[in-house]
């Protein structure tokens, strides 16, 4: 139990753990795919006050850690070139792609920046005419909305020496892609509470209706997440699957239909390539024609890479949720925060980099 | 990164509101959320505006924040 709980949380935290346990007396396994309760959860050590029968697993919640490495290297190679400042957001500087990453291009002399939004990135561009700005567009629904309205932005100003690298993704296609696979053994969902605050819950429905996975769309602290997991058991025991809301303070069913809009406006989907997960259907966001002047894979004729994936990373089977970080024979020994093989680790908010920091013996 | 953290309005101007965002002023965009007014309190995620939230949420959420910011500088 995290130390500075308060009195009345811990109260709270305690009624439904002793609810919990009362419900859970068949093995359930739940599954989480956002990197910040990937982190909430070994933070707060919630693995360990759980019952047995409960198991809380990670999947493909970080949209760095899925990041394919073929993407990295077509990243790597135009923030090499000499008139680009690449633009990123910060946990993408020391993911390693097959050679290089961005931080040690930054040695050798890239012009590389991190920036908390696209329009820092913006900025940029209008003070640096005479270079290209090159934004790194990496993330799910929560972030897709800010670099449509930047590309946007960039079109209205006619902005011409700014553009986006678009490897978006976006989540419910992923989800249909692991209830649809057979080894991937999941019961129901802790869904991203601030992607579905974008989206709202009609995307998920499918889950529970077509593949009878109860879905919680989950807020952040430990209230909220012993709240869904409860909730989740609560659908079991009556026999139902449907997609809920716990965090109900924020997200609403219809999601935000502006931020939707700026998506559609921007975006067209198309298949792209998780690491780990293959290729999933209609998973990614490319920029649609008629913003062809801001997308930088046309721009720069980007060439396509097919890189393999770092000897011995199973990163790919931990987005899966098939091992523990533990069970990588990299970790710890020659994968660590500090020397990182893969995004797993690279990323603050990766399974391996979590279960590094929190749940090591 | 699902992480938004919670702000108060305190000016709009154009496409842009000024806002306190857990002690400090900064620049949001509100492209997303445009309707939003001085005293609002919104969760901002890479620089913008995704949700407009009641304030009682905003002072919880901050809570919530702080403590985790604690326990990472407590490494606990």
């Amino acid at each position: 139990m995290p130390e500075k709980m308060e009195h009345k949380d811990k109260a709270r935290a305690l009624a439904y753990l002793a609810a919990i346990s009362r419900l859970a007396d068949q093995p359930l396994t739940i599954m989480e795919v956002c990197g910040t309760h990937t982190m909430a959860i070994a933070q707060n050590g919630l693995r360990e006050l759980l019952p047995a029968n409960v198991r809380l697993i990670s999947g493909p919640g970080c949209p760095v850690c899925v990041t394919d490495n073929s993407d990295i290297d077509r990243f790597l190679f135009l923030a090499a070139k000499p008139e680009v400042i690449t633009a990123t957001f910060g946990d993408m500087i020391r993911v390693p792609g097959t050679k290089k990453s961005l931080q040690s291009l930054r040695a050798e002399g890239a012009d590389v920046r991190v920036v908390y939004s696209t329009l820092d990135a913006l900025e940029l561009a209008r003070k640096n005419p005479e270079k290209e700005i090159v934004f790194l567009g990496v993330g799910f629904e929560t972030t897709a909305p800010t670099i449509a309205v930047s590309i946007e932005t960039a079109s209205r100003e006619n902005l011409t020496n700014f553009s986006v690298l678009s490897l978006h993704k976006r989540v419910p296609p992923a989800l249909r892609a692991l209830a649809a696979d057979p080894e991937v053994q999941v019961d129901a969902f802790l869904d991203p509470g601030h992607a579905c605050a974008i989206i709202g819950t009609r995307p998920l429905e499918f889950m529970a209706e077509q593949y009878g996975k109860p879905g919680v769309v989950t807020g952040f602290g430990v209230l909220d997440i012993l709240e869904a997991v409860l909730m989740i058991l609560e659908q079991r025991a009556a026999g139902r699957a449907a997609i809920e809301i716990q965090y109900k303070k924020v997200v609403k069913a219809a999601g935000n239909v502006r931020a939707q809009a700026m998506i559609e406006q921007v975006f067209t989907t198309a298949d792209a390539s998780w690491r780990g997960l293959g290729l999933i259907p209609e998973s990614g966001l490319n920029i649609r024609p008629e913003y062809r002047a801001w997308d930088a894979a046309a721009k720069f004729a980007l060439p396509r890479f097919d890189s393999p994936s770092p000897s011995g990373c199973r990163c790919g089977d931990i987005l899966k949720g098939r091992i523990a970080p533990d069970e990588c024979g990299l970790f710890s020994a020659t994968c660590t925060p500090l020397q990182p093989v893969g995004p797993c680790m690279v990323s603050t908010e990766g399974t391996c980099a979590a279960y590094y920091r929190y749940a090591r013996k | 990164m699902c992480l938004a953290i919670p702000a108060k309005v305190v000016a709009v101007n154009g496409w842009l509101a000024k806002v306190d965002m857990m002690g400090n002023q900064r620049e949001v965009g509100i492209q997303l959320n445009p309707e939003v007014q001085i005293g609002d309190y919104v969760l901002v995620h890479a620089g913008f505006a995704i949700e407009v939230i009641d304030e009682a949420i905003a002072l919880e959420t901050e809570e919530l924040l702080l403590e985790e910011a604690n326990a990472r500088e407590d490494g606990t």
